[in-house]
């Protein structure tokens, strides 16, 4: 075929217009790439072809972080949110997490009108079919519609679209999302140049027309009352809040779904793709928890005014007849109209062990990869890929060093080291069990880990950070001060007798007081005279007097997982050559000398993370290469 | 890099003299805490040695000689110590855990020699043949991992692990999907679990304290008849007359223990009464009390007369005692005394005269080849138990800030710390326990999923 040749006009082109496609263009037009995104449907950015929903445990955490480097998530997500809730309340500082439903519509179109203002940035509507390779680097990429374009980089962001393949019972055909088609050729021609790719498998539930609800009959979940968000920026948050809507599963219907297991191409084996453990479709459910008698079901709704609604647990991709027919015996769904069937869908990623933790393929240079291509799934986690690839391949393109953030530092860390050190054998999603380090990787925190490094690339504004400065020195201010300044018994023990907590006998520091469990600062602050008119005079914001409380609190705990942090970070200070021949090395064990060759990690603490690779090997290592 | 305090037996086990190494950051004070100069006005030099005695809880270990090397010029290119000691396994175990209480750690294998290397104290040739070294080192001592375990430690470890995964699973489980449809642990459950579990780790601390026989010396239980010179035997070996020695039978009433070297390793030999039924109460009070020393002993001699037939009766003498015991431990020799004295057969069994000292060499090698086979089963003993106890002792802490943190009512997210902290010193010795198994054990048990 013979391409028309679009020539030195783009730094960077990145395929796909998901989650990890916007940030990926946005951050790398920002950060001064001339970059042109190209996606099949420019209509539809950043679709929310899941939950409508944003953040969650571990996920809302990562919105922060992308919100502290300068990504734009936490900001679209706020713009177009419906409800928020900080998840975990109860459980403690270190997991609490944000989390808020969106109008999927207004979500969608906020992420284009920021595109659309961001200079340096081209949109274009098409479908790449193969990449331009020149001497083991990638120089452009050809398009369905017969263009070949330059450009220096390439960041692949192709979500579920790669050979796409939906399932709905015995129905089955190619699409990206229904109604969408998937995109052909480019697995095939990227293997060809070398790399290997296998199939995942995801789901996605029924959608309902909300006008067919019996609300009367479901428990409603409304909103935190006193709100939040995502941006450590103050941005408005201004549809009006809708709830979502709790009812249960039963054994009628768990019968009529097992009526459509012949029919189940996830039980006949015709989907070969892996399924992720942590959401199973419902079929799944029942029949690995056969005893269990019922299933909670979340109706979330997908926009401020429309009438679709998302029925959360109710992943399958049993035939439709089937799926409706057990929604009729869900109370409050008995009438209910299906909009969209629930559906499961196949798709093609490509094993990330092929990636370094730039997410730069290790075969093609300049050519990285991010999202769901990489055997991911969530939104958030596609983000927060998307925005470091499109940081990594602008710098690259200046001749920067690639930003590697350690798994100590972000819960974006963790999932690169996770994806580029381990792989994946389901779609990888976040947990807060992933991260050694927990409670230093706090929702509240995002900005004191992250926001120097996001105004030293260039990606978080001059003004943000000012903001961020102050609220810096502020914390230090009344962590000081808390530290420092004494109360008398006299004035004390009766604020504490209202709380209550045992008395004080002599004069002790404040922050020694917040050391018990049952004292807020809260609480003290408009008790405590001599701290109410610190406080005051100070003018803090809330979230200064949140942070501190945290860190007096979790004090001990901190510090002490600060040096557990430290020395494990001793190893990821060594670095490794990559192109080291391991096979030389026979005092390694034959499955280390395999996996790092095949993984070729970029520093011993990368090493010491794959599995095989014993401690012995590591002690080898580090005696052969030296430091 | 600043490295922290290690310490290792640097001479293999069994020799006359041991050596321990100390090298790290501190290594001075922590060994100026354990060890006393023999002459106060003689103070602690670099690369001098120093005579003095190793102390602890103000009893002296034993003698030894110190070397102290300031960082960079030692093996190591550390900070360092040597103390050389006596070869007993049981000094050497003592010594090291000592080290450890001040703040040591066991030296993983090849660990000296790798800080060497990394403080360009060797070439690269040297670094290579120090890498196949420790490859190998760690493969033995891989395979080694769970033979060392003695009897069901192996067994006990393996299900502490899965409880500790248990445990953790449910922490996380309230952590990461408390927004599903599952039931968390309740805090008694959590609180019930906890000290189950440290109920169990101490159990086994205890009894790496208290079981490991070396550490006492191995004790062997000196058995017979009235009269048959179990303390006439004892007197020999030791060559000195501890025991009361009389041509009447019964003089020993009570057990009396006394403790010697053969080949490097610590015996502590049992004297005891005769076997014989008395209505005298001093007298059975003995025996019941040989019974229970030979219950405990590693190794039982059991003594015989020569000169009365080895027929029936005395197989009978013999099972009484091992019915009465668990032999599986256990290794029973039986010794045929007074061979000075006219005897018709040539018996199975080893053939003494403790009076006229003949025989007692034979049957000093024979005790030590039967406690030597014992240890090359279990190779490295003295090292790894050290090195579990060390581990064990971490998860006991964890495991106790936990029962305090649910005391208090702390936050799940605080009790995973410790939690996880118990889970990684358990894997010091069981192998690494990896964020993928306790997800693995949450979606095993749990619906989770929307």
């Amino acid at each position: 075929m013979e391409y028309a040749i679009h020539e030195n006009i783009y730094d960077l082109i990145v395929v796909g217009g998901g989650h990890a496609g916007c940030e990926a263009a946005c951050s790398a037009a920002r950060l001064g790439a001339k970059t042109l995104l190209v996606s099949m449907n420019i209509n539809l950015f950043a679709a929310m072809s899941c939950n409508p929903a944003i953040g969650g445990i571990a996920k809302g955490q990562i919105v922060r972080e992308i919100d502290a480097l300068g990504g734009m998530t936490g900001i679209v997500a706020d713009k177009s949110m419906i409800q928020f809730r900080m998840l975990n309340r109860s459980k403690g500082a270190a997991v609490w997490s944000p989390r808020s439903q969106n109008d999927k519509y207004r979500f969608s179109a906020e992420w284009k009108q920021i595109l659309t203002n961001t200079p340096n940035l081209d949109l274009r509507e098409d479908c790449v079919t193969d990449l331009i390779i020149q001497e083991g680097k990638v120089t452009g990429v050809k398009t369905k519609l017969g263009i070949a374009i330059t450009a220096q980089a390439v960041i692949l962001t192709n979500g579920t679209f790669l050979n796409g393949r939906i399932h709905v019972g015995e129905i089955n055909f190619s699409g990206g999302r229904i109604g969408e088609l998937a995109a052909f050729d480019l697995t095939e021609n990227l293997q060809k140049i070398g790399f290997v790719s296998e199939r995942l498998k995801t789901g996605t539930p029924v959608r309902i027309d909300g006008r067919t609800i019996d609300f009367d009959k479901m428990e409603e979940q409304k909103g935190d009352a006193e709100g939040g968000g995502f941006s450590f920026a103050n941005i408005q948050h201004p549809l009006a809040p809708k709830s979502c809507w709790i009812t249960y599963t039963n054994p009628t219907v768990h019968n009529i779904l097992r009526k459509g297991f012949d029919a189940s191409p996830l039980f006949q084996g015709r989907i070969k793709g892996v399924g992720p453990r942590y959401c199973p479709s419902i079929e799944d459910k029942i029949e690995r928890f056969a005893d269990k008698e019922q299933h909670q079901l979340f109706l979330e709704p997908e926009s401020e005014t429309g009438i679709e609604y998302y029925l959360n647990g109710f992943s399958s991709s049993l035939p439709e007849n089937i799926q409706l027919e057990a929604l009729h015996h869900i109370k409050g769904l008995e009438k209910a109209k299906i909009i969209k069937p629930g559906y499961a869908i196949e798709y093609d990623y490509f094993p990330p062990t092929q990636l370094k933790r730039s997410l730069e393929t290790k075969l093609i240079q300049n050519l990285y990869f991010a999202g769901q291509i990489n055997g991911t799934t969530g939104y958030e986690e596609a983000a927060c890929q998307g925005l470091m690839a499109g940081i990594n391949a602008v710098r690259k393109l200046k001749g920067l060093e690639a930003l590697t953030l350690q798994r100590n530092e972000a819960y974006i860390g963790v999932l690169i080291d996770d994806l580029t050190t381990k792989g994946v054998d389901e779609p990888y999603r976040m947990f807060t069990s992933r991260a050694e380090h927990r409670i230093l990787l706090r929702q509240d925190n995002a900005d004191l880990r992250l926001s120097d490094i996001g105004f030293q690339i260039g990606l978080l504004g001059e003004e943000r950070y000012k903001a961020f400065q102050k609220k810096r020195r502020d914390i230090e201010i009344l962590q000081n001060y808390l530290q420092t300044t004494s109360v008398e018994p006299e004035e004390t023990n009766p604020v504490l007798a209202t709380i209550p907590s045992s008395p004080i006998q002599q004069k002790c520091k404040i922050a020694q007081l917040l050391l018990r469990p049952e004292i807020q600062l809260s609480g003290l602050v408009p008790n405590l005279p001599v701290l109410k008119s610190f406080v005051e005079t100070s003018a803090f914001e809330k979230a200064v007097l949140e942070e501190v409380e945290i860190l007096l609190k979790y004090q001990n705990y901190i510090e002490k997982e600060k040096e557990t942090a430290n020395k494990m970070q001793q190893l990821e200070n060594i670095r490794l050559n990559p192109d080291f021949d391991y096979f030389s090395i026979s005092s390694l064990s034959t499955e280390a000398r395999q996996k790092l060759s095949r993984i070729k990690p970029a520093t011993l603490g990368q090493a010491s993370r794959i599995s095989g690779v014993s401690p012995s090997d590591i002690a080898v290592l580090m005696v052969l290469l030296g430091r | 890099m600043e490295q922290d305090c290690i310490c290792a037996p640097a001479t293999a086990a069994g020799g006359a003299l041991g050596v321990i190494r100390i090298s790290g950051k501190g290594t001075k004070e922590i060994v100026s805490q354990i060890f006393t100069p023999k002459k106060a006005s003689f103070p602690l030099q670099d690369r001098k040695v120093c005579f003095g005695e190793i102390t602890a809880k103000g009893e002296c270990l034993d003698e030894v000689l110190l070397w102290l090397f300031s960082a960079p010029h030692s093996y190591t290119g550390e900070e360092m110590a040597e103390i050389s000691c006596h070869g007993s396994p049981y000094i050497q175990q003592q010594m090291l855990e000592l080290l450890i209480q001040k703040g040591c750690r066991m030296a993983r294998p090849g660990e000296f020699t790798q800080r060497a290397f990394l403080n360009g104290k060797m070439d690269l040739s040297q670094a290579e043949a120090v890498a196949d070294l420790i490859a190998s080192d760690t493969k033995a001592s891989h395979q080694l991992a769970f033979s060392q375990l003695r009897g069901g430690y192996a067994q006990e470890l393996e299900s502490l692990r899965a409880e500790l995964i248990r445990l953790v699973s449910l922490l996380e489980l309230e952590l990461d999907f408390s927004e599903e449809d599952v039931e968390f642990a309740d805090r008694r459950q959590l609180m019930e679990l906890v000290s189950t579990l440290s109920g169990k780790v101490g159990q086994l601390i205890r009894s790496f304290q208290m079981g490991n026989a070396l550490k006492r010396g191995v004790p062997v239980a000196i058995i017979g008849r009235p009269n048959a010179g179990k303390s006439t035997l004892l007197n020999t070996l030791l060559q000195d007359d501890r025991a009361i020695v009389s041509p009447i039978p019964g003089t020993t009433r009570d057990t009396i223990e006394e403790c010697m070297t053969i080949d490097g390793i610590t015996f502590r030999f049992i004297d005891t009464a005769g076997l014989r039924k008395s209505d005298d109460p001093v007298e059975s009070l003995g025996f019941a009390r040989s019974i229970k020393a030979a219950q405990e002993a590693q190794i039982i001699l059991f003594i015989r007369d020569i000169s009365v037939p080895f027929d029936q009766h005395a197989l009978d003498d013999i099972a009484f005692v091992t019915d009465q015991c668990d032999m599986k431990e256990k290794h029973l020799l039986v010794v045929h005394n007074r061979c000075d004295l006219p005897h018709e057969t040539t018996p199975p069994g080893i053939i003494i005269s403790a009076k006229e000292k003949t025989g007692v060499d034979k049957l000093k090698q024979s005790i030590a080849a039967v406690v030597q086979a014992d240890m090359k089963k279990s190779d490295g003993v003295l090292l790894t138990n050290v090195r579990h106890y060390e581990a064990l002792q971490h998860v006991l802490a964890a495991l106790r800030q936990m029962q305090t943190g649910l005391e208090t009512g702390i936050t799940p997210d605080l009790l995973s710390i410790d939690a996880r902290d118990a889970i990684r010193h358990l894997g010091e010795i069981t192998g690494e326990v990896t964020n993928e198994d306790v997800l693995s054990a949450i979606f095993s048990k749990f619906c989770i999923g929307k």
